[in-house]
């Protein structure tokens, strides 16, 4: 397992690097607009693709040598699954137009559950209140703009 | 003379109470991320950058630069006492400060840490204040050709020479030059890595990857390893104040550690965490009580403190005078400068005298109420230590979430936070150093421009680059730099085959 891990992380980051390499090159190579003299936008977008590739490969090179020391701690996917499912929830808040203190309530209580946290109906007021104080500050005192919902309209 | 007239100057701004006020919330803020594990001085700055967006400039600045010397304060508390450093730039304070806290001395421990951070502060801001306008002269008569060399040496010394893997460190730099292309091109107007997506066209937010990179990269790296076992904090036991014997054990670190670090924070070098091992090694060579090391010596404390905040002045003469950032934090402050439409370099000195010697005045004021913020007041600061984990990361998801909602709520810069935020997770796990890549992203697109400039003044002929002696030999320089580790590397393969 160990072993196996030295070298198959290094593989699949110089496989990503190479992926990554080729798409800035297809990329630049659709720019259209030039220059008189001097440097076009294609040059450096092109220059680093080729240092992408470079780093690619020499990941490759290390990856097939026997690889490097790398972190092989088993992970707790439960936990990484309650954190995603807040920041999930934080992108779909945009287009479902729930606001932003229902986000931060969500977002709040994910992690705390994330981190070991049983209490949720605890967690959820900390966050509910975290997200209001935020809320009126932001809108009201520093003048800025956050998302709206329902909740949002309420207060004003 | 005119130094002493520009400093008295700016201290007739920087002790306006609003600015006053101003630096006393970025001292007690950057203490309390500098106590806190998790968070340090880039993320937070990266955070109140949306928040500070239409609050006074010179006040938010000088805040600013509140928080990356309090986190240097701050930093070492949590390293003397629970022996996790808040970042790479207190882990040799860790090695014996800890070892001073479990045996007793914590209190001496976490003094000769303040003053020499007082001290080391101070004398290393003096050294920026005399540096700065010299450098300011020099500056001036730079060329493209030769910002140009300058930030290609930033991005080898910052990405490639002190880390343990100039691999992974050149890669989260390339990683951070890629972001650095997407949107328009300033110069021509061509859309670039955008793919038809009108939210890339305006380019990636800095603050949107730092605070992926470090709060939402830093929190699923955390709760992913949490089965593993609790840090133990030290009460702080013994007598805060130092005794004769500590003092006289101090002073010669402190200064040591100040000549180690302010010149190595101002050389585009990268990073407070090697004068900070430099003054470890140095004090551990110089001691007379060699049989103390290991169980905790004043002077492994002392020493590396003082480098770590001479350091962090430091970075800033090579901010202000060249606009050229060498490490996260300093790559944040700049963002913090540009979105006031503010261009460190030379012509900030001639424009705006106000703001940057009221800065540089500021830093003595934050040092002095650094060191009484940071004395009496440690035992509120331990109790910060006392959140609950899941509170203390929630808290920090929400404020990460919050500065992006309140930059740019829509589902594109919230998707990327998300996809930073992974990223930030595996390159922690898999040992990749995150700030190249922060650093890359905001000097790449100035390194592009400058090149550009400077081949459309030579009518396209690259030996600009290395006719005019300053670039040619900052591209030296920059080539040893990235080939010396490669070499030793080879170096120490053939003496290994040998053995």
């Amino acid at each position: 397992m160990n072993e196996a891990a030295k070298s198959r992380v290094p593989v699949i980051v110089g496989l990503a690097l190479i992926v990554i390499a080729a798409v800035i090159y297809w990329d630049a190579s659709s720019i259209t607009r030039g220059v008189n003299y001097g440097m076009g936008p294609q040059v450096i977008p092109e220059v680093i693709a080729g240092f992408v590739a470079v780093l690619g490969a020499a990941h490759l090179v290390v990856g097939f040598r026997g690889g490097f020391e790398v972190e092989t701690d088993e992970l707790d996917p439960t936990a990484i699954g309650w954190i995603v499912f807040g920041l999930v929830f934080l992108i779909a808040s945009i287009p479902l137009g729930v606001g932003f203190i229902i986000a931060m309530t969500v977002l709040f209580a994910a992690t705390a559950r994330a981190f070991g946290r049983r209490a949720l109906a605890t967690d959820v007021a900390i966050g509910f209140v975290t997200g209001v104080v935020i809320y009126l500050v932001f809108t009201k005192l520093l003048t800025l703009g956050l998302p709206q919902g329902p909740l949002e309209r309420l207060i004003g | 003379m005119d130094v002493l007239a520009a400093l008295g100057h700016g201290f007739l701004v920087a002790l306006e109470p609003s600015k006053l006020f101003f630096a006393l919330i970025g001292v007690f803020l950057g203490t309390a991320v500098g106590v806190l594990p998790g968070i340090g001085p880039a993320l937070t700055v990266a955070l109140l950058l949306p928040v500070t967006f239409k609050l006074d400039p010179t006040g938010s600045i000088i805040m600013f630069a509140g928080i990356y010397y309090g986190g240097m304060y701050g930093g070492s508390t949590t390293a003397i006492l629970i022996n996790a450093p808040g970042e790479s730039a207190s882990l040799a304070t860790a090695l014996e400060g800890n070892k001073m806290a479990k045996a007793g001395r914590g209190g001496p421990a976490l003094a000769t840490a303040a003053i020499g951070s007082f001290v080391a502060g101070t004398f290393a801001t003096i050294g920026l204040a005399f540096l700065a306008p010299w450098l300011v002269e020099v500056a001036v008569k730079f060329g493209p050709w030769d910002y140009f060399a300058l930030m290609v040496l930033a991005f080898v010394t910052v990405s490639a020479t002190f880390g343990d893997s100039p691999l992974r460190g050149l890669t989260s730099l390339a990683l951070g030059l890629v972001l650095g292309l997407v949107g328009i091109d300033k110069l021509t107007g061509a859309a670039r890595m955008s793919f038809g997506v009108p939210e890339l066209l305006d380019g990636v937010e800095i603050t949107t990857l730092a605070v992926g990179l470090f709060a939402v990269g830093e929190a699923l790296f955390v709760v992913s390893k949490r089965h593993k076992g609790d840090d133990v904090i030290q009460p702080i036991k013994g007598s805060l104040w130092m005794t004769r014997e500590d003092w006289r054990r101090s002073w010669g670190p402190w200064l040591r550690g100040t000549l180690f670090g302010f010149p190595i924070g101002a050389l585009p070098a990268g990073g407070a965490e090697v004068p900070t091992f430099l003054s470890y090694s140095t004090e551990k060579r110089l001691c007379k009580h060699p049989e103390e090391w290991g169980k905790g010596a004043i002077e492994g404390v002392a020493g590396p403190e003082a480098a770590n905040n001479a350091s962090a002045a430091g970075t800033l003469v090579p901010l202000l005078t060249l606009g050229l950032p060498t490490s996260a934090t300093a790559a944040i402050m700049l963002a913090g400068f540009q979105q006031y439409g503010l261009n460190p370099g030379p012509l900030l000195f001639a424009e705006k005298p106000d703001l940057v010697w009221g800065l540089i005045a500021s830093l003595f004021i934050a040092n002095a109420m650094l060191l009484i913020i940071n004395l009496p007041l440690v035992g509120l600061w331990v109790r910060l230590l006392a959140i609950p984990q899941p509170w203390l990361y929630a808290g920090i998801l929400v404020f990460a979430a919050m500065g992006t909602m309140a930059a740019k709520a829509s589902v594109v810069e919230l998707s990327m936070l998300f996809a930073f935020g992974f990223l930030g997770f595996l390159m922690r796990r898999y040992d990749y150093p995150v700030a190249p890549m922060v650093v890359g992203l905001i000097l790449g697109p100035m390194a592009e421009q400058q090149l550009r400039r400077a081949l459309q003044i030579s009518l396209g002929d690259p030996v600009v680059l290395i006719e005019n002696p300053i670039s040619a030999t900052l591209l030296a320089i920059a080539a040893v730099a990235l080939l010396a580790p490669f070499a030793m590397q080879g170096l120490n393969k053939f003496k290994a085959n040998e053995d």
